[in-house]
């Protein structure tokens, strides 16, 4: 275990960013989010839970994905990912356990075969430093998904404790890092770490949503769960906002839409929501023509659906944002409460 | 390497085809007047016009044409509207293919075959049945039913008669929905004419048309005593990225893209009603 006084924290900040580009919970107009790194920002690490999550340094809210030239009946493509050939290594600094989950979510989409390359060169060029959670919300519940907050991983893991950072190597990209700013970092914490720890997990305990049950959501039950009536009433209040898909971590519907511009036609995607009422529209028709089957569709998704193509690992976090933001107070946790199983009263 | 599955390549309309009142076969070759890419009977690719939009379809022409990849394309949304406005020579771009294909070399070996489609659901069926027919002694008997709303609309008129009809061991039966003049072959719908055929139910069946067609003709096949682990269908869904990622052909826990669109019916089965 290495460690660094807090008033140190800018002198950390500015040598990692002599060599890569840093990404960091950085506060402005009142709200705090991962943003660029410079001298004079107010980086805020205390802050649980940024509005948006670090999802968007992998995959942008709108990314460029090529470009057209047309002349007459003639097409060129300009592959623009060659600017990503320089894509700066970059670190991104402070994320939570839940956020790191979503990652490793994200991960088994985008980079299962056939790869999206366009999120690998950015999931590569990364070094991720998280920071666990001493002061967890009423609105957490990433215990239920098995996350530890207390110890997320990462290529290293970081612990805010009184005077010091603590600094926990995990990996080969964490111990380059950690060699980049060797001079700022002395040994020793091992005591601290672990008696914050211990604070911390009695505070997870006793959160109110601590012991959700989704006994109930396994694969056999895939059209038993589709099929209950209660999905008519818990989506009654839906607006179809898609506010909960954009603060979520795991969330990852995109849209692919060409637009003019006077170099071409730029493709691009960006992110998309499952919960709007064209999302699914064809020429030929609509397989979802109700808010009632766009949020069923959401909450199967994470709680049924992806566990089932990926090993029993859920699409939610429980990292509450959704919880949050709805202006409608509806949520996973009521979906869970509802649906997950018989221990949830 | 890098996988280019999003970024697409520059294909060339060669020919262009008119089918029936709305739907138009396109041929389609790289720069360099080869085949863009080699793909299974079922697979589907991502076709484009830049600035207007992508759209998946099925590809029709048979994997044993080394020369030209063909798409039959309805003219019944925004792409396919200005689709059906180009001229040969016109370059778009294709991506693919993408998704399982039929068993051909699987399941279908040594069985004989009955391929149902309706009205444009010919298209991707067409690109089965020419594989079949290329490699013939592969397969038993072969038995096709198509329809459509009339005899314009029947897709690909041409090869059926001139091919199809006097391939061996291979039967073609026709049927369009309501009496038209110069049409003296039978008139009716596809589920009551499948049955009135009384077919062999031991035969693996194909079905590919509008839903409304798939399910009764299902039902009527059921009835005939076919089994549902031997019917296979393909599903359409809104798509954007192909490759299982882009969440909008997602049902239950597959994405057609990817996991289909070839599925059997008892794989249907176990789907939530969504699709």
């Amino acid at each position: 275990m290495l460690k660094i006084a807090k008033e140190r924290l800018n002198e950390l900040y500015a040598k990692i960013n002599e060599s890569m580009g840093l990404f960091i919970p950085i506060k402005r107009a009142g709200e705090v989010n991962y943003a660029v790194w410079g001298e004079g920002k107010e980086v805020s690490l205390e802050t649980l839970k940024t509005v948006k999550s670090p999802k968007n340094m992998f995959f942008p809210q709108t990314e460029n994905m090529m470009q057209f030239k047309t002349e007459g009946k003639n097409i060129e493509i300009v592959d623009i990912r060659e600017e990503y050939k320089e894509l700066r290594p970059f670190v991104l600094f402070g994320v939570k356990a839940c956020d790191y989950k979503a990652i490793e979510v994200l991960d088994k989409v985008f980079l299962a075969d056939p790869v999206d390359t366009y999120y690998q060169n950015r999931r590569e060029a990364t070094t991720i430093v998280t920071l666990a959670c001493s002061r967890p919300e009423e609105s957490c519940f990433c215990g239920v998904f098995g996350i530890d907050a207390t110890a997320p991983t990462g290529d290293v893991t970081t612990w805010l404790d009184g005077e010091y950072l603590y600094w926990q190597v995990n990996t080969e990209k964490g111990k380059a890092l950690t060699a980049l700013v060797k001079d700022l970092l002395t040994e020793g914490g091992e005591k601290e770490v672990a008696s914050q720890q211990e604070t911390t997990k009695t505070v997870l305990e006793k959160l109110p949503f601590a012991n959700l049950d989704l006994s109930r959501f396994k694969p056999e039950n895939l059209n038993e769960l589709f099929e209950a009536k209660e999905w008519e009433e818990m989506s009654e209040a839906c607006l179809g906002c898609g506010t909960c898909t954009f603060v979520c971590p795991t969330c990852q519907c995109f849209d692919i839409r060409d637009i003019k511009t006077n170099e071409g036609v730029l493709r691009y995607r960006c992110w998309d929501s499952c919960m709007y009422s064209d999302f699914t529209q064809m020429a030929g028709g609509n397989n979802r023509t109700t808010q009632l089957q766009r949020f069923r569709q959401r909450f199967m998704h994470k709680l049924v659906y992806y566990p089932s193509q990926n090993d029993g690992l859920y699409s939610c976090v429980g990292c509450g944002r959704c919880v949050n933001k709805c202006p409608q107070k509806l949520n996973i946790v009521k979906v869970i409460k509802t649906l997950g199983g018989k221990n949830n009263d | 390497m890098i996988n280019e599955t999003l970024i697409p390549k520059i294909g060339v309309v060669t020919d262009i085809r008119k089918d029936t009142p709305d739907v138009k076969t396109f041929r389609v070759v790289g720069t360099d007047g080869k085949k863009l890419f080699e793909h299974m009977p079922g697979q589907c690719a991502m076709v484009s016009i830049p600035g207007v939009g992508e759209c998946m379809f099925s590809i029709t022409s048979s994997p044993t044409n080394k020369e030209y990849m063909e798409f039959s394309i309805k003219k019944c949304g925004c792409v396919t509207e200005v689709i059906h406005a180009i001229e040969v020579g016109q370059q778009i771009t294709v991506r693919g293919p993408y998704g399982k294909n039929f068993p051909v070399e699987g399941d279908f070996k040594g069985k004989d075959l009955l391929f149902i489609a309706g009205g444009i659901g010919l298209a991707p069926l067409r690109s089965v049945i020419n594989y079949v027919r290329h490699y013939r002694n592969n397969y038993g008997k072969v038995v096709i039913v198509y329809g459509a709303r009339s005899k314009d609309d029947l897709v690909d008129i041409d090869e059926i008669k001139t091919e199809w009809m006097n391939e061996p061991n291979m039967e073609v039966y026709l049927t369009i929905d309501r009496p038209q003049d110069g049409w003296d072959g039978h008139v009716g719908f596809v589920p009551a004419y499948v049955k009135e055929l009384g077919l062999d139910p031991n035969m693996t069946a194909v079905l590919c048309g509008p839903p409304i067609m798939i399910k009764f003709t299902l039902a009527g096949l059921l009835e005939l005593g076919f089994d549902k682990s031997r019917v296979y269908t393909t599903l359409e869904l809104r798509m954007k990225c192909g490759i299982g990622k882009c969440g909008r052909c997602n049902v239950g826990d597959k994405f057609v893209c990817k996991d289909g669109p070839v599925f059997r019916m008892t794989e249907l089965d176990e789907l939530p009603d969504e699709y």
